[in-house]
């Protein structure tokens, strides 16, 4: 019996001051964040209790809503491009081709290379290269960036660039899983090509893509660094992303409170998005 | 069989579309590298001008980049940051997944411990970050410390998951068996389990690594009163002395890319490994 406490007493070491340090720096900040969200905070001095003042106003908020529809667009635009894009890749690398391992390397860089970075070397390419090159053709030289209507297409493809490599080593992982037999029976029955795919490979691999569509959206949700590399969120606060909107006017622009309750919404968007995704591609996956 | 398979025809067709599809990674690279060593005087205002290769390949501009952005100084504080948490990261989530991953079937407050910190994943950094600038602060970390203390905190979602699912398939019998030699559950651990979970610490390592090295938000919002950078966050605060002088700039990015490339092209094999078992367990 005594031996059987020291195990206990062992594994409560282990866990309760792992387990406070969560607490610290996860479950308090957001208690806290909530907290906030309730005052009229200005990021500096005192502040009063103005209850859901922040949460009336917010839905009111034009600069609010237009960054949240920025936001979903991006992300739900940008989530299709690149699982298509990205099957299709991992196709092409998993089918018989040459210098294999090279290639899935070298399609593998843009996801090791830093959001930021890539951001700020995509931004001189549409600042310059692309305007130069629609000029030649006879186009009219502005840059997508400058555009209201055009920015937001191409921070998609920034992020796109980036996630393709990520999603097509998932989806590579996922084709690898389909059992060589599951091909021959399906040629004895006439399957091929696309018909193949739709039939035998894609169905085989739908854990893969649920995985990938969870990443994505909530990869490209919580989108910012591409943001303050590519636009700041201009022209005329067409690009806001919702990161972006809550960091830039929270924390420099006197509306600590106000982003606060901006970001419990987020958060909650962020929970019911997810457990939707979860039991819906769950589903899925049973019936099959 | 084998044979089969390597008679059977190469596809070229697509070999040679993917080999022109490698244009869309290589290209903005090769931007980056021939804008960052041409002078400003070579950048006319024609794509040929700016695409062309440089007359010299003159280091000039990275000598200068280094100068501006305290080069040295970033790259050591990422390097810091990244090392420092990935060690603890590794030894305090390794644990407690130990602890969660062994009791959680039979406990029920191990397995709302687990429920309670895997559930942190869907906490999106946006809504900790204001709160979490005051804590900080308050504590007198808002430095270096506060972010890997944030860092070691937000992996561990991710990483208990990883670490408790990865235990599933390691027998209980081998503790059993040092239990009645006599062993404590602790030392246990450290000299039995801790070594057997290797191909996990190596996902979990290349995890928490990249994604410390590369980003930005956390040490942005946290340090950025403490007059240090990291290598990303330099890019950021240098935007404005770069101004117009878009060789010297690509001079920097070019030096904020090179480490992990070099990383990649050593570890390749382990960082796809890695990238993979990460995202499908």
């Amino acid at each position: 019996m005594k031996k059987m406490n020291d195990r206990e007493r062992t594994y409560l070491i282990m866990t309760i001051p792992i387990l406070a340090l969560f607490f610290c720096f996860n479950t308090l900040p957001l208690i806290k964040g909530f907290m906030y969200s309730f005052t009229n905070f200005k990021g500096y001095g005192s502040y009063d209790w103005v209850g859901l003042r922040n949460y009336i106003d917010l839905f009111q908020d034009g600069r609010v809503g237009k960054s949240y529809l920025f936001t979903i667009k991006l992300a739900v635009v940008s989530t299709i491009v690149v699982n298509v894009l990205s099957l299709i890749l991992a196709l092409g690398l998993n089918s018989k081709i040459k210098f294999k391992s090279a290639l899935r390397g070298m399609y593998f860089i843009p996801n090791i290379l830093g959001a930021l970075v890539v951001g700020y070397i995509f931004n001189y390419f549409f600042t310059y290269i692309l305007p130069a090159i629609s000029k030649m053709m006879g186009g009219s030289g502005t840059s997508m960036l400058a555009s209201t209507s055009w920015a937001w297409v191409a921070i998609v493809v920034v992020c796109a660039w980036q996630s393709i490599a990520m999603n097509t080593i998932i989806y590579i992982s996922g084709i690898q899983t389909v059992p060589e037999d599951v091909y021959e029976a399906g040629s004895i029955d006439g399957a091929t090509g696309w018909y193949k795919f739709k039939t035998l490979t894609f169905p085989l691999i739908l854990p893969f893509f649920s995985i990938n569509m969870v990443l994505c959206m909530k990869n490209f949700l919580m989108v910012f660094d591409q943001i303050v590399a590519l636009t700041k969120g201009g022209p005329a606060q067409s690009t806001e992303s919702i990161s972006y909107l809550i960091y830039n006017n929270g924390m420099s622009g006197g509306q600590f409170g106000f982003q606060s309750a901006n970001a419990v919404v987020f958060f909650i968007l962020i929970v019911i998005l997810s457990v939707a995704q979860m039991t819906f591609t769950g589903k899925k996956e049973e019936q099959l | 069989m084998k044979e089969k398979k390597i008679a059977e025809r190469v596809n070229w067709p697509i070999t040679i579309l993917l080999i022109i599809g490698l244009i869309t990674i290589l290209f903005p690279l090769y931007m980056a590298i021939v804008i960052a060593f041409k002078q400003p005087s070579e950048m006319t205002n024609s794509i040929s001008g700016i695409l062309s290769l440089p007359k010299s390949w003159s280091l000039a501009n990275f000598a200068e980049a280094m100068r501006v952005t305290d080069f040295w100084r970033s790259l050591f504080n990422s390097f810091l940051i990244t090392v420092i948490n990935l060690v603890v990261s590794l030894l305090l989530h390794a644990t407690i997944g130990y602890a969660v991953g062994r009791n959680k079937a039979r406990s029920k407050f191990y397995n709302l411990v687990y429920l309670y910190i895997v559930s942190g994943m869907f906490v999106p950094f946006a809504i900790l970050m204001m709160p979490l600038v005051k804590q900080t602060a308050q504590m007198g970390i808002a430095n270096m410390v506060g972010v890997i203390l944030c860092y070691v905190v937000f992996y561990m979602p991710m990483n208990l998951l990883l670490y408790s699912g990865y235990l599933v398939n390691i027998p209980v019998a081998l503790e059993e068996a040092a239990r009645v030699d006599g062993a404590t559950t602790w030392r246990t651990y450290w000299s039995i389990i801790f070594p057997i979970m290797k191909p996990m610490h190596a996902t979990v390592a290349v995890l928490t690594a990249l994604g410390t090295w590369n980003d930005v938000m956390t040490p942005l919002v946290i340090m950025s009163g403490s007059g240090m950078n990291t290598l990303p966050l330099a890019q950021m605060t240098f935007q404005t002395q770069f101004g117009t002088n878009y060789n010297l700039a690509f001079a920097s990015y070019l030096l904020a890319l090179i480490p992990i490339l070099i990383f990649y092209l050593v570890c390749q094999k382990q960082i796809l490994n890695g990238v993979v078992n990460g995202a499908v367990k």
